[in-house]
């Protein structure tokens, strides 16, 4: 009998009865005897000098402890946050990294750079008196929007990064690409933005900072998707403090989509405070704080052309993208709109030359960083929005375009122009898919009905692929990761038989608990109930590199399996000696061992027991216990691919667009459980369509205040804004490289939606004469594109 | 100036010397420490913190401890049976995998509980208004939606045994 709870069941997740009556363990949930609760004093200002800070005033007030500044910290040679990614110019020089400090010294450079922060009995109290500390500031001129910063005349943001330019970076073979436009019969251009957002976890950040004086030991609990990251960029470069006597714990996270990677001044503010006061210290962002303070993502300015042949074929593409970094460089900001970027321009497409200038300017805005499909859904959206002007340009339907531009499945692996080797994909085949599932045939008939309804209705496609399972260390270290990409697992079996997995993974809404769990389930035939994950701790796990860019069943997984495969082969030895057969006799089955045409057999709880009982144990031969440990470092990225099909309607009178039907067929490999894969699916669309329509981040360009710093500005997709949706997967083309065949599911709604639907908007109003409109496509965007068409139209 | 206050919550009367100022999130989660009850905005837009007051929903962060004196409070909580059986809609939520980081999931639910109360017969299209008043940013609302229909039927289902059986 199958494996009710093993590979490719749709097992009920194991966390949610814990979530669903109120007893998830958050980091703002945790108490501590005698805590004290932080409040930042933030800048009011996008660029200023600051020429003083008065806190007698706030150090009066009613249960305060402490304020504290910058000052203060460069007394105690707390360090600036580092950089994990170092990206190198055309010229061979290396970014330009400015000093990131957690609270600022002598100068602010967004608005809510933290000055000071004010510590006390009660978060009111800390609140209250943060509103007294008197800050000098000397306003300086800012510069908000990426092109303006670009500028000679622009502001500078730092003094080391003359012109405000962080790295002017390039791939590609740029005279093949001049060839090959020399040779085009059309060209496709596009002008394009890619619209800053902001990640918006619901559980914003938050921090808890603890120091036990008699072990000299720091404990912070904080919201992050990589405790051991945090551990060591906090405890090696900013505090000093050796790994050792460092414990990050990162219990339950409310999401983090990208936003919760990142090392973030407040952790180390509040492990630096807890020792300095000698208490605990909390600090929980206001929703507020998050929206000025949260790594934000995409802010892409590009523009691009596509040579083609007389038939369509592509042969050149040229792309050059300014990239907004905010103020500082976040954690692995520089590698986002470079390696995560234009490495995936190539699409799912065979054409040949490829060249990609991304110029990164600092702006007095917050840093930008990954969110959720980081630099891929950007690639993306460029490369389909820029098909679809092909087709037009070229005369072909735009499936068509795709079909006859398609790697073909039996030319993988693939070796793309920009340093990627596709492993595996059928393209053709998800479109296959695709079309009947969107009764695509049926489309005009269904154009013709809205029309007669008075409303416009368009459909578009986009075929994405994107790069997971982030990376093979070799390779990410060539390309500047200054960290190694590897992940870890061991796997413990008991005496009596139940098992605990530690996985150097974290789960922020993946469900980690449940699909990690059915793999020792499928593997050793152990019950999933004696089955425990353990993440999210530095003092349990072993060193592991968290979960990001779609990365924990591809790599954490395998790093399981590798580590499972140690059991099995101890196990094995154990058997062998306990059924007194040669191990090269004895056949391993889900958890049985038997020697090979007898009915002599044990189980791995009968084993597991005897390696923590060796009364008769070889010891010269065998070690006692069942536990081990693995690291796993993949060979690849994997390519995880689909089509996306959405159909809008659009109302000429009000401009409001409707998704009538959104339907994604997904290549990501073998699937472990379905529902969490299609659940995975639904939420990263909807992050997609949010782009698409709704969310849009916006400064002033002169003043550098953020004018959408609440829900009631910037337009979170809520339950009424978006249709259900039709996802299919087919795991013909599993993943070549790694032991479970997988190849990641979490980014790729919020890759292939964006497209999608603009794809699907600008069909839609065709007949206006419109070729592209910039996200979001609000219903005032769509209205104004209508009225000032129309006295053309009417006047044709 | 601290002023005492009373109410019922999860069956249990509580009562608790606070500031005025003290909001109902507060009170439940710093002072009587339900922690299920989270904070997710400070604009009264995203939900998750919706309790039950006398039976309806209510944004606990838009709402002062002080106006509530009195009142019988239901936290999520307090939404199981006894004997810790899952409310049928929280178990419609877990079979139907309408929630992943479970943040939202508290108010969520309690949203959706209260939902049904008011039109034992929702619409695909009533669900998805009724929850305008909560984000989710991890499922996409589509097993939301889901879940929320089959959690009707069982509430529904639980009723009409109810009736009957009286």
């Amino acid at each position: 009998m199958a494996n009710p709870n093993g590979v490719g069941a749709s097992v009920r997740r194991r966390e949610d009865p814990r979530f669903l009556t109120g007893r998830g363990n958050y980091t703002d949930d945790f108490k501590r005897p005698n805590m004290t609760h932080m409040v930042h004093v933030r800048s009011p200002y996008a660029h200023a000098l600051v020429k003083g800070i008065d806190a007698s005033a706030a150090l009066a007030a009613p249960g305060v402890v402490a304020v504290l500044t910058g000052a203060d910290m460069e007394a105690d040679k707390v360090g600036s946050l580092p950089c994990g990614w170092q990206i190198h110019s055309k010229d061979g020089s290396p970014m330009k990294e400015p000093g990131h400090f957690p609270l600022a010294r002598g100068r602010v450079r967004y608005v809510g750079d933290a000055v000071a922060v004010v510590i006390a009995e009660t978060k009111d109290q800390a609140r209250d008196a943060a509103e007294l500390v008197m800050v000098d500031y000397e306003e300086l001129p800012a510069v908000a929007a990426s092109t303006r910063a670009a500028t000679p005349d622009a502001p500078q943001v730092h003094d080391e990064a003359p012109g405000n330019v962080c790295y002017d970076w390039h791939i590609g073979d740029k005279a093949a690409v001049d060839s090959a436009f020399a040779q085009a019969a059309h060209v496709a251009k596009i002008d394009l933005v890619n619209n800053r957002l902001v990640p918006n976890a619901m559980e914003p950040r938050a921090a808890l900072g603890e120091y036990d004086p008699s072990s000299g030991e720091h404990t912070l609990t904080t919201t992050s998707q990589n405790p051991h990251v945090i551990r060591l960029l906090m405890g090696a470069f900013v505090l000093g403090i050796p790994e050792h006597k460092l414990r990050v714990v990162a219990p339950d996270v409310g999401g983090g989509f990208g936003s919760k990677i990142f090392h973030y001044g407040e952790e180390a503010v509040v492990t630096w405070a807890a020792k300095k006061i000698g208490r605990p210290v909390k600090w929980t962002a206001d929703r507020s704080e998050s929206f000025l303070t949260d790594a934000h993502g995409r802010d892409h300015v590009s523009h691009a052309e596509l040579a083609m042949d007389k038939d369509g074929h592509f042969l050149g593409l040229r792309v050059a993208t300014l990239a907004n970094l905010g103020a500082y460089l976040s954690t692995f900001a520089p590698s986002i709109p470079t390696y995560l970027y234009a490495t995936l321009l190539a699409g799912q497409y065979k054409t040949p030359a490829i060249y990609a200038e991304v110029k990164a300017v600092f702006t007095n805005t917050a840093p930008v960083d990954a969110y959720r499909g980081a630099g891929r859904p950007e690639a993306c959206y460029l490369i389909e929005r820029l098909v679809d002007i092909a087709a037009g340009v070229a005369g072909l339907d735009r499936v068509e375009i795709r079909r006859r531009n398609f790697v073909p499945a039996s030319a993988m692996p693939y070796q793309t122009p920009v340093a990627l080797q596709y492993d595996s994909g059928d393209f053709a085949k998800n479109l296959d898919i695709a079309l009947p599932l969107v009764d695509y045939d049926g489309f005009a008939a269904r154009k013709a009905a809205s029309k007669a309804k008075g409303k416009l209705r368009g459909i578009g496609f986009s075929t994405y692929i994107e790069a997971c399972g982030i990376a093979p260390s070799n390779v990410a270290g060539a390309l500047g990761a200054r960290a190694g990409l590897y992940e870890s697992a061991e796997v413990r079996f008991h005496p009596t038989g139940s098992v605990t997995v530690f996985t150097g993974s974290h789960s922020h809404g993946q469900g980690h608990e449940t699909t990690f769990a059915q793999l020792v389930s499928q593997r050793f035939g152990v019950p999933i109930e004696n089955v425990e994950i353990v993440h999210g701790d530095t003092a349990k796990i072993p060193f592991g590199m968290g979960t990001y860019g779609s990365r924990s069943l591809a790599v954490g997984g395998s790093a399981i399996v590798k580590a499972m495969d140690k059991v099995e082969r101890k196990a094995k030895k154990i058997a062998a000696h306990m059924l007194e057969a040669a191990e090269t006799d004895i056949e391993v089955k889900e958890g049985r061992f038997t020697v090979a045409g007898t009915d002599k057999s044990l189980g791995i709880g009968d084993i597991a027991l005897q390696a923590y009982v060796p009364h008769n144990f070889p010891l010269d031969e065998l070690e006692p216990g069942l536990d081990e440990q693995a690291f796993y470092d993949p060979k690849n990225f994997t390519y995880p691919n689909g089509c996306h099909v959405c159909e809008v309607e659009i109302d000429p009178d009000t401009g409001v667009t409707q998704v009538v039907a959104f339907s994604a067929v997904d290549d990501f490999g073998n699937v472990i459980n379905p529902l969490i894969v299609e659940g995975q699916v639904h939420g990263g669309i909807v992050q997609g369509i949010g782009q698409a329509l709704l969310e849009n981040c916006v400064y002033d360009d002169e003043s550098g205040q953020l004018l959408t710093g609440s829900y009631m500005d910037y337009c979170m997709p809520r339950a009424d804004d978006v249709p259900s949706f039709t996802v299919r997967y087919h795991e013909d083309q599993p993943c070549t490289h790694n032991p479970l065949g997988v190849k990641g599911c979490g980014e790729a709604g919020t890759i292939g939606a964006s497209a999608a639907v603009m794809n699907a908007v600008v069909d839609a109003l065709g007949a206006f004469g419109v070729t592209h409109i910039d996200m979001p496509a609000t219903p005032e965007k769509i209205w104004r594109v209508i009225q000032d068409a129309t006295p053309a139209m009417a006047a044709e | 100036m601290p002023c005492t206050v009373t109410m019922t919550v999860n069956g249990k009367t509580v009562s608790r010397e606070v500031e005025e100022r003290t909001l109902l999130v507060t009170f439940l989660r710093e002072h009587v420490g339900l922690t299920g009850t989270h904070v997710g905005c400070d604009t009264s837009q995203c939900g998750a913190c919706v309790v039950h007051v006398d039976g309806r929903s209510v944004k606990s962060c838009a709402t002062l401890a002080l106006q509530v004196d009195g009142a019988t409070v239901t936290t999520i909580e307090g939404l199981a049976a006894a004997d810790g059986a899952l409310h049928p809609m929280q178990a419609a939520f877990r079979e139907h995998h309408g929630l992943q980081c479970g943040f939202c999931t508290p108010g969520m639910v309690m949203s959706a509980v209260d939902l049904v109360n008011s039109n034992p017969s929702l619409s695909e299209q009533d669900i998805r208004e009724g929850l305008e008043g909560n984000i989710c940013r991890c499922t996409g609302y589509h097993n939301i939606v889901k879940a929320v229909q089959a959690g009707a039927e069982a509430m529904n289902a639980d009723q009409a045994a109810k009736i009957a059986a009286e």
